[in-house]
Order: structure tokens, then C-alpha cells, then sequence
């Protein structure tokens, strides 16, 4: 039985946002506001009050429980904020409608039949009836027509969804390892882990590759997921294939989700953060992202190393010369070139760490650092006092002592 | 003739059916326990009663238990039983074959569960998806438990599923055509030609992981040039038939009893016959339905969508030509009839919601979600094991001699009615909330806690209801009022002899010329003219045997020594099989 998670889920707080209430808060706001325009511009102008309704009712029915309550789903697969969750959006409602009719009929006609028909004391056995041609041809074709009424949106929706890229939309390779994701932006050369942002309004493109097993990105929000397949080996001359995903953003906010085809161990525990943010923020990121963080290298001035917090100092001797933390990972700007596991450049503005499993607090890498496993059972990084083995290489245990784990996570944390 | 050695080398139907469908009990509840055990741990978010370790084992082996140890099994039990008796046949074509069939199941299922004793339980699903089941992935003993387990097991099914295609097309008493079959006599011959065509896909599928894992090939090796995706082409070209083998027989008990209950013969017999064999053939085009998120490309997608769709027609007739049959009837509500009219109720859900995940954009956002998980728990325990409930209720008569109780089938049926929509109707809300399935925890800003608390509690209140079930079977095996020949005034063959039934069921083969020879007053008096008769000799019945016990062991042997990675000693199974094949076949069938 497995009880270091109990143990430390006392100091596990997730945060929500990565940007601050600010952003979390524009997102739940325009929320309202943009279902309402979509709406408008989905339902056409005219006779349409009867769909306008019926997508209301569903929407209303399916989430009753969210008004209901207040809560608030951050996987909600039924809230799209982008074109391409909006496909399955509207399918969804139109199919839900289609079967409520058939169960509604169905069970009307049980309920009917188990009233109405019960036997009556002293009851002759029926008159045996064999069957009817006419009604077995009328209940053959009615579910022919509905079937055909839902297939002909639902093969448009699949061209839509799987339709090529636009040109100039923002590439973004993904790669999912066991148990956390890497996102690169070519374009801007940009590499993170865990937590993308993403500008609203321009296309995206997201390059789906696995680095070990089958995952899948799943982010409800932003459409439906698709599989993070390894690129299978081609003979020369063979074209390689990889799954996409496009899609615009349509809203700002911290958009929830994790890997959807279980890839181990840790599957649960292999969470993502995509933060929609208007292009100015998108910017600011990026240009953050490309410079290098004040405190990543020793300042080169002695007279700054004097006010430099020493636990800062200490931490960078400990990343760069008492560890080996920089064979598998790398700071932009810096001399650590791992590629292993998840690039740590501006790790300290993340929100969260371990894949969106731990708010991003001093105390969190701490003991993320110390003791992984404790987190996040099957994690491919050593702690302190174990070793782990990855691709056949044996990574020994860090043996890194509080002091140093301490100075560590204030020298991450200081680049944000 | 009792005690244990002749259960050990019975080739009797009857008997076999009844090992069946104890082992196949056995292992409800050992899957029921481990589902459990997944439900206390999703009840609060961020739990950790087990390990996430303990946790991918539950799941995989709740997942192959439920589908090939208790689903699959149970309802060859119900083969054994009834069909040769509703066919007027005194046994299966093949009655050696048959017991052999029945001990490969046996220690194939107990060979996959020996699997806890070294704490290594198969851990990666019961779709197994490679890559994960390739040894740099899952290097311990864990998926060669699992993929040698299957083996095993889909051996068993193979051998079944030609007997019985044999015996019901070459058994069936005079004048039993075709169409004046039993309905659970013809969803049996159509699941066993799915059974003989879909489990051979899986066996190739299984053999080409066993040849990575053991062997060093590249079948599924992404950097040897091989491919995961042909894994899942292949399992579900095997899953797809596969869930029609769970749900087809149910459909055939369900198809017996509310005629009987409704008094009524079945509304529009071919057709219902002909929906059942249209499911069976057009189930082999729907796989990549379970593969929308892999990429295949809209062309396939969309083939795959308009096939799914196309599979919803047969089964909506099904459900009207139900409905019809029960119009007009004089209903009666003992606890089979509940549980069909309960099938049809229930399945009804789990229906629709497949068609909600047949339309593909949709399915992007349900598949692996617990949407899904809701969706084929309603086909599956809705559909396919209340369906066998339904029979339980509805042949102990015939197999005991003794009736059930009324009130206890009762409480047993309402409970399972509320314990299982309160387990699984929730878990809808966890899909579309974005839970996604396998998961062995969640993350408590999701909110998805309310609904994970109605599911565990309604998997309790499910797992209380089934112990009516079995003490209900005790108590009744042990006092329960004698039962007629006909009980429930039903219309077939299998309630035209005594209950329970001679070792040779018929002791002169009944003439039929009807698809109800027992609602025609004429013709049930010249069917029980000879059913009930006491014949002057009995009929000479095939000698018991102790080889299928010994082939089925070397069976089992020449798969689970390929474990130990010594090279010969699959070779001793090999030999006891051999041998046993041998004295088997000089061991004269009749004494």
C-alpha cells in the first residue's frame, strides 16, 4: 500500500491560475459573454428560436449541476474555447437531443406497456401474434433516418476537425514522455514543459510526438484530444507520420488537462496547462522565455554578487557543480545542455511543477527534488536517496543534503 | 453417479455448464472485489488507499476477469445447459471436446490470477496497448501473465465455439429447423461463429507480442521499425466481435423469456433471428470506432462512423420487436422477467450513448473518458449480465429441480437496479467533466469528487445486491419447493422434459412442428408423449473421461513454462499433451 502521497498532499496546493486571479477571473467573466455571441452566430438569423432553445435546455440540462452548485469544471468537455472544440460542441448537442428523443419514446412505450398490459386475474392466454411486416419496415427505417440525420454533420465534422493546417499558424511540437510534456515553438525557440501559452485569436498548431509510449493530449477545453503516438521508423525515401491538432483560441484563461491513454504508472498524475493570453502577454512570454533570467548565471560583476541573496548563489553552485541535475536539464542561456527531461528556463514562473501536480512554491521543489516519488510514483528523476533507471542508464541518487535541496529551489524559484 | 471423480471425468453437458457457471460465479466476485477496491480509492480526490501500482493491476484485472473469466464463460454455461436441451439433442457433438474446453478455462483463469501470488498481476489494461506492453516499458513478469492467460483462455473459447456450432447444426431433433429454433439456441450459433472467427485475430496478436517479449522481434517495436498501431488494429478487430460475444446471448435469453412471461410468442421471430446474425457480420466492420483518436485520417473515420451507425439499426429492431412482443400480452413479473424487462430498459441507455461516441468529433472528447467507461457498463452489466441474471432466474428450475425464491429475486433485482444506476449513471458526469478512465487519481480543483462519492456508493449497494443473488441460489439448491417439468408455462423444448433433467435428457427424440411445441395443446401432448415417457433401456450415453483433464493441463503447461525462459520445458507440456491426446483417442467412446 502506497502512503507517501497522504503524507505529503498536506503541503500540496495546486494553483489554478498561472497568471494570477487576474486571468483566471477575464476567463470565467467572458465566459458568459462569448457562449452568448457563439450562440448568436451559430443558430443563423432566422427560425431558429426552436434550435436556439434546445441548445440552451441542453446546455442547461447537461450542466445542470454546474449551475446548480457554482462549480466550476476545469475539464469541462462541454465548455469549448476554441473552433475546433466547438465542432464536437455543437455535434454533441445535436446527437444529445436525438437520443433523449429515442430513450424518451422508448421508455414511454415500456412504461406504458408494463401498465397496461400486466396480467388480470383469471386471463386467457393472447391471441399469439406472429409479427407485422409494416411495422417491422417502419421501425427499420425511422432509426435509419435518425442514424443518417446524425452521420452526414458528424463525417463534415470529421473532415473539419482533421482539415489541414492554416499557413500561418503558430507550430507547436509537443512531446509527451512518461510522465510530463514538453512544448516547443520553432519559431520562436522557445522550449518548455508542462505549461504552454498560447496567444488568443491566432491559429495554432500543435505536432503531437511521443518520446516512449502512446499518450494522448488531452485538454477538454480547448476540443477534443488526440493521440500522442512514437513516430514510427520509416524506410528511407517514407514519410514519417505524426498527429496535429489546430485550433484558435477564442478566450483568455488557465486551461485544465491531462494524458488520456494510460501510459503507465503515473498516467493520472501527467497533468497539462495551457494559458490562453491576449497577443501582448503572448509576447511578453515569449521575450522572457529568449532572454536569459537575471540569476541563471553568476553575475559578472563582483559588486552585484554582493547584493545577490547567497541562497541564490548557493543553489546555482549546487544546479551547476554539486549535482548533475544539468545532464538531463537545461536553462536557457545558461552551460546546462540536458535534454532528457523537461527544460527548466523561467521554471520559477510556472505555476505549477511535476506537470501541474504541485503549486510552484520554494517548498513544493523542494520536496519534489528531495523526494519525486513521494509525488509522483514512477517519476523517470532520482531523489535524494534513490536512484532510478532511464533508457537503460542508471541515474545514481543525488544525495543531495536540505541545505543544498533548499538553496536549489530558491535559485529555480528566483527564475521567473 | 456422484462424488468428485465424476465430475472430474464427466463429458455430460449438464455438468459441465454447471462447472461453467460455478467458476464463472466464482469469478464475479473476485472481479466485483477488485472493482471495489478502484472505487474506494476514486472516492476522494488525491487518495492513496492503493498504490497507483496496485491500482493499474485492479483496473486491468477487473477489465479481463469481467470480459473472458466471468461474461464469456457465464454465458457458455448457458450453452452447455439449455442448448442442447432446447434443440432436442441428448448432447453436444462433441462431449470429450467439451470437458476439455470447460478445465482449459479453468486453469487459464486460475494460471492468470496465480499472477497476484508473485505480485505481478497484468498492470497495463485489458486492451493491453502496445507499446507499453514491450519489455523496456513493463519489463517485470506482468504482461506475460496476462498475454499467456489469454492464450490460454482463447484456446477454450475456440474449441466451444466449434462444438457448438457442430451440435446446432447437426443435432437439432426432427423437424427443428432452422427458424423454429429457439432464439437463445440461435444467438448461441452466432456468437460461436464469432467466437471461432475473432479469437484466432487475438491469438495473432498475442503471439506477436509474445515473439517481442520472449523471442526479440520487432512486431510492435517503434525503433526497430515496427508498429504500436497494428497492436490496436488487431485487438479491436477481435474487440468489437468480441462485445457482441458478450452481449448476443443475453439478447438470445432475453429473446426466450418475455415471450414467456408476456405469453405471447416472439414478436416477429426472422427478423429478430436476422438482426442477431446482421449484428454478428456488420460487428466485424466497426473496430476503428475505438480508434478515432489515433489518427487514422477522415476517409477511415469516416467509414468507421457510417459503419457504427449502420449497427445501431438491428439492435433499435431488437428493441421494438421487445416491446412488441410484450404489447398486448398478459404480463407476469417473476424475477426473469424482471431482469429482461430491466435489459431492455438499461441497455436502452447504453445504446444511445454509443451513438453519441460513434459520431467521431464527439468521440475526440469521450474516448478514454469515464463517458465511455458509464457507456459499455451500461452494455455490458446492463445488457450482458442482467441478461444472464435474467437466465439464472430463469433455468434453475430446470437445472435443480427446485424453484427460487420469488422475494428474494426481487430484492435482488432492485437493488442491482439502483446499485447499478447509482454506480454508473454518474460516471457520465465524470466523463463529460473531463475525468478520463485507467486514471488512478484526480485532482480535487476538478470537482469531479460528488460524482465519484455517488459511484462508490452505488458500487456497494451493487456488490450487497448480488449476495441476494447468491443466497437465493443456496438456500433454494438446499430447500427449495420442487419444481415441475414447466414451471413458467413456457413454449420450448428444454421444459418438455423433467426437471432436472436424465442424464439423457430425451429418452426418444421429440418430433417438433412448431416454434412452440408446448402452446399447442396437440403437439405438446405428442412432444410429452415421449419426453416424459420412461424409456425401457436407457439410451447409451458417451463413457466418462479423465484425458480432457490431463490434455487441458498440458495445454496449460506448454504456455506457462514458456515463463520460466528455459527452452525446453514448454516441451513437457508439450509431451503431456501429446500423451493425453493419445490415450484419448484409443479410450472407446461408449462402454
Amino acid at each position: 500500500m502506497f502512503a507517501p502521497v497522504a503524507e505529503a498532499s498536506g503541503k500540496r496546493r495546486i494553483a489554478r491560475s498561472a497568471a494570477g486571479p487576474r486571468i483566471a477571473l477575464r476567463g470565467v467573466m467572458s465566459l458568459r459573454r462569448l457562449t452568448q455571441a457563439r450562440l448568436n452566430q451559430a443558430r443563423g438569423m432566422k427560425n431558429a428560436n426552436l434550435l436556439r432553445w434546445m441548445r440552451q435546455v441542453g446546455l442547461l440540462l447537461t450542466m445542470a449541476m454546474v449551475s446548480a452548485c457554482g462549480e466550476e469544471y476545469l475539464q469541462s468537455t462541454i465548455d469549448p474555447v476554441t473552433d475546433y472544440g466547438e465542432v464536437s460542441q455543437s455535434l454533441y448537442l445535436q446527437v444529445f437531443w436525438w437520443t433523449m428523443i429515442v430513450l424518451a419514446v422508448v421508455w414511454a412505450v415500456m412504461a406504458y406497456i408494463l401498465v397496461r398490459f400486466r396480467e388480470k386475474p383469471g386471463q386467457e392466454r393472447p391471441k399469439p401474434v406472429h409479427g407485422h411486416m409494416g411495422l417491422e419496415i417502419a421501425w427499420t427505417i425511422a432509426p435509419a433516418i435518425i442514424v443518417v440525420a446524425i452521420t452526414i454533420p458528424t463525417i463534415k465534422g470529421v473532415f473539419k476537425v482533421q482539415r489541414p493546417p492554416e499557413g500561418d499558424a503558430l507550430v507547436v511540437e509537443v512531446t509527451g514522455k512518461r510522465y510530463w510534456w514538453s512544448f516547443h515553438i520553432p519559431e520562436l525557440g522557445v522550449t518548455t514543459a508542462n505549461e504552454l501559452h498560447l496567444p488568443v485569436g491566432r491559429p495554432v498548431s500543435l505536432r503531437l510526438e511521443s518520446g516512449d509510449v502512446i499518450h494522448s493530449f488531452w485538454v477538454p477545453r480547448l476540443g477534443g484530444k488526440r493521440d500522442v503516438n512514437p513516430v514510427v521508423t520509416v524506410r528511407e525515401g517514407g514519410e514519417e507520420k505524426r498527429n496535429w491538432m489546430h485550433f484558435t483560441l477564442r478566450e483568455e484563461g488557465v486551461f485544465w488537462g491531462q494524458c488520456a491513454e494510460f501510459c503507465g504508472e503515473a498516467h493520472s498524475l501527467m497533468g497539462i496547462r495551457v494559458v490562453g493570453e491576449s497577443e501582448e502577454d503572448f509576447q511578453a512570454w515569449v521575450s522572457d522565455w529568449q532572454t536569459t533570467a537575471p540569476t541563471a548565471n553568476a553575475p559578472e560583476d563582483a559588486s552585484e554578487a554582493t547584493t545577490e541573496n547567497p541562497l541564490v548563489a548557493r543553489g546555482r553552485e549546487v544546479f551547476f557543480r554539486e549535482s548533475y541535475c544539468v545532464l538531463c536539464h537545461s536553462i536557457q542561456g545558461t552551460v546546462a545542455p540536458g535534454t532528457i527531461g523537461p527544460n527548466l528556463t523561467r521554471v520559477g514562473g510556472r505555476s505549477t511543477i511535476a506537470a501541474g501536480m504541485l503549486e510552484n512554491t520554494p517548498e513544493n521543489l523542494e520536496l519534489w527534488i528531495r523526494d519525486p516519488r513521494s509525488v509522483k510514483p514512477g517519476v523517470q528523476m532520482p531523489g535524494a536517496q534513490y536512484d532510478v533507471t532511464y533508457e537503460g542508464v542508471t541515474f545514481p541518487p543525488t544525495n543531495l543534503d536540505d541545505e543544498q535541496i533548499r538553496a536549489l529551489a530558491a535559485y529555480l524559484s528566483s527564475m521567473r | 453417479m456422484t462424488g468428485l471423480w465424476s465430475w472430474l471425468t464427466t463429458v455430460d453437458h449438464k455438468r459441465i455448464g454447471v462447472m461453467y457457471f460455478l467458476t464463472s460465479f466464482f469469478f464475479f466476485f473476485v472481479g466485483g472485489l477488485e472493482a471495489l477496491l478502484i472505487r474506494i480509492q476514486l472516492m476522494r480526490p488525491e487518495n492513496a488507499f492503493i498504490s497507483a501500482e496496485t491500482y493499474s493491476q485492479m483496473f486491468t484485472m477487473h477489465g479481463t476477469t469481467m470480459v473472458f473469466l466471468v461474461a464469456m464463460p457465464m454465458a457458455v454455461a448457458f450453452f452447455n445447459y439449455v442448448v442442447p436441451l432446447q434443440i432436442g439433442a441428448r448432447d453436444v457433438a462433441f462431449p470429450r471436446l467439451n470437458a476439455l474446453s470447460f478445465w482449459v478455462f479453468l486453469f487459464g483463469g486460475l494460471f492468470i490470477n496465480s499472477s497476484f501470488l508473485f505480485g505481478a498481476a497484468p498492470n497495463t489494461s485489458w486492451v493491453g496497448y502496445a507499446n507499453l506492453t514491450s519489455l523496456q516499458f513493463t519489463p517485470g513478469r506482468n504482461v506475460e501473465f496476462w498475454l499467456i492467460g489469454l492464450s490460454i483462455l482463447g484456446i477454450s473459447s475456440i474449441l466451444g465455439g466449434v462444438n457448438f456450432i457442430t451440435t446446432i447444426i447437426n443435432l437439432r431433433a426432427p423437424g427443428m429447423k432452422l427458424l423454429r429454433m429457439p432464439l437463445f439456441s440461435w444467438m448461441a450459433l452466432v456468437t460461436s461463429f464469432l467466437l471461432v472467427t475473432a479469437i484466432p485475430v487475438v491469438a495473432v496478436a498475442l503471439i506477436l507480442l509474445a515473439f517481442d517479449r520472449f523471442f526479440g522481434a520487432n512486431f510492435y517495436e517503434v525503433t526497430a521499425g515496427g508498429d504500436p498501431i497494428l497492436w490496436q488494429h488487431l485487438f479491436w478487430l477481435f474487440g468489437h466481435p468480441e462485445v457482441y460475444i458478450l452481449i448476443l446471448p443475453s439478447f438470445g435469453i432475453i429473446s426466450d423469456v418475455i415471450p414467456t412471461f408476456s405469453r405471447k410468442p416472439l414478436f416477429g421471430y426472422p427478423v429478430v433471428v436476422y438482426a442477431g446474425i446482421l449484428i454478428g457480420f456488420i460487428g466485424w466492420g466497426v473496430w476503428s470506432h475505438h480508434m478515432f483518436t489515433v489518427g487514422l485520417g477522415p476517409i477511415a473515420d469516416s467509414f468507421f462512423v457510417a459503419s457504427t451507425m449502420i449497427i445501431a439499426i438491428p439492435t433499435a429492431i431488437k428493441i421494438f420487436n421487445w416491446l412488441a412482443t410484450m404489447w398486448g400480452g398478459a404480463l407476469r413479473f417473476p424475477p426473469p422477467m424482471l431482469f429482461a424487462v430491466g435489459v431492455v430498459a438499461v441497455f436502452t441507455v447504453g445504446g444511445l450513448s454509443g451513438i453519441m461516441h460513434a459520431s467521431a468529433p464527439i468521440d475526440l472528447q469521450q474516448h478514454d473518458s469515464y463517458f465511455v467507461v458509464a457507456h459499455f457498463h451500461y452494455v455490458l452489466v446492463g445488457g450482458a449480465l442482467m441478461g444472464l441474471f435474467s437466465g439464472i432466474y430463469f433455468w434453475f428450475p430446470k437445472v435443480t429441480g427446485k424453484l427460487m425464491s420469488e422475494s428474494l429475486g426481487k430484492w435482488h433485482f432492485w437493488t442491482t437496479m439502483i446499485g447499478f444506476n447509482l454506480t454508473f449513471f454518474p460516471m457520465h458526469f465524470a466523463g463529460l467533466f473531463g475525468m478520463p478512465r485507467r486514471t488512478w487519481t484526480y485532482q480535487a480543483e476538478l470537482n469531479l469528487e460528488t460524482w465519484n462519492q455517488l459511484s462508490t456508493v452505488g458500487a456497494f449497494i451493487f456488490g450487497i445486491s448480488s449476495l441476494f443473488l447468491v443466497w437465493n441460489l443456496f438456500r433454494s439448491w438446499k430447500k427449495g419447493e420442487a419444481a415441475p417439468a414447466n414451471p413458467w408455462d413456457a413454449a420450448t423444448l428444454e421444459w418438455s422434459i423433467p426437471s432436472p433433467p436424465p442424464h439423457y435428457n430425451f429418452p426418444v427424440l421429440p418430433k417438433v412442428r412448431s416454434r412452440e411445441p408446448l402452446w399447442d395443446e396437440v403437439e405438446r401432448a405428442e412432444v410429452e408423449a415421449v419426453t416424459l415417457s420412461e424409456p425401457e433401456h436407457e439410451p447409451e450415453m458417451p463413457s466418462p473421461s479423465f484425458w480432457p483433464l490431463v490434455v487441458a493441463l498440458g495445454v496449460v503447461l506448454s504456455w506457462a513454462l514458456v515463463m520460466t525462459g528455459v527452452w525446453w520445458a514448454p516441451l513437457l507440456g508439450l509431451a503431456l499433451t501429446a500423451f493425453g491426446i493419445f490415450s484419448w483417442a484409443f479410450q472407446p467412446a461408449f462402454r
